[in-house]
């Protein structure tokens, strides 16, 4: 494990996993739409419109899963200040927001034809609009700090903070009354889903799960090529200004 | 109009819901994955190119030339 912590063995086991990888996600992806939209029955309460569960539910489990990889790269990263684990923090926090924005806009997409109203000030919502702003608020301080140390440690410092709430999300649905169903899938007494929908649900996590490792792996190299080339760049400037200075 | 092919679109009524459901998410992660993998491509060309103008860094590239593999 902690060789893969240092930044050239981690670029030559990027390059050995992205092909395997992100075809194993193109296939998940194909196989996940030929189930959600065409070969998955249709639910006796709600017609099609229980197709959307396959692009929400994974989307909302990732949203949280990603929060707590930002959140766990933050950790070293604001302890022992260690360089990979920045970079998987920075890299991480746009595919969580990315998938925060879908489980939302799913969700409105979902319950406007069950519910009858696209929006509703319920814990469920309320906190997981709060982790939209969380991520947003994890990006903006990245990049409106100029010091990339203290940048880096802001940032590590709000995503540790606001771990806080991934627990309020999961069980919002318990602790108040929601609009929202309870949990269905991850429940102790076993799935409350049919077996023909799990299928589809499953296959879509997984392939959701994938895209995150290949998204961030290119994330993360080119943010550590970024660092090279600035690091290369201002040796270059100096060597410049030496040669200025000895004609 | 009621063959299998448009009974697949209509959604059961439902077409509106569940395809933007999907679209959103197939606009929002193709974007991104794109914008992640560029942004690779790009700053890995880059290196390339200053690593190359370089003429006293060039002992220092191994001879595979970049980190990034194949």
């Amino acid at each position: 494990m902690y060789k893969y912590a240092n930044p050239a063995e981690f670029q030559r086991l990027a390059a050995r996993l992205l092909p395997w990888v992100g075809g194993a996600t193109v296939i998940l992806f194909a196989l996940g739409l030929y189930y959600g939209l065409y070969a998955s029955p249709v639910d006796y309460q709600q017609g099609h419109t229980v197709r959307i569960m396959y692009v929400h539910v994974p989307a909302a489990w990732m949203a949280m899963f990603s929060y707590v990889v930002v959140a766990g790269a933050s950790a070293p990263s604001l302890i022992w200040t260690h360089p990979l684990a920045d970079v998987a923090a920075r890299a991480a926090a746009p595919i969580g927001a990315v998938f925060t924005a879908l489980a939302l806009i799913t969700g409105m997409l979902w319950g406007e034809p069950l519910w009858g109203t696209w929006w509703e000030w319920d814990a469920r919502m309320t906190s997981v609009l709060v982790l939209f702003f969380l991520y947003l608020g994890d990006i903006a301080l990245w990049d409106a700090i100029d010091n990339p140390a203290t940048a880096s440690r802001a940032a590590a410092i709000l995503a540790l903070v606001g771990v806080i709430n991934i627990p309020i999300i999961k069980f919002s649905v318990d602790w108040w009354n929601s609009l929202h169903q309870p949990a269905s899938v991850l429940r102790l007494d076993g799935p409350s889903i049919h077996g023909d929908m799990l299928i589809p649900l499953f296959i879509m996590f997984a392939a959701a799960k994938l895209y995150f490792i290949t998204v961030l792996l290119w994330r993360m190299r080119g943010e550590l090529t970024k660092a090279k080339i600035r690091a290369l760049e201002s040796a270059a400037r100096a060597r410049a200004e030496l040669s200025e200075e000895t004609p | 109009m009621t063959g299998p092919l448009s009974e697949f679109f209509a959604m059961g009524g439902y077409a509106f819901y569940v395809w933007a459901s999907y679209g959103a998410a197939a606009i929002a992660l193709g974007v991104l994955a794109y914008i992640s993998y560029r942004r690779d491509r790009v700053t890995a060309a880059r290196l390339e190119t200053l690593r190359q103008n370089a003429p006293h860094r060039r002992r220092a590239a191994t001879p595979q030339g970049s980190d990034h593999g194949a």
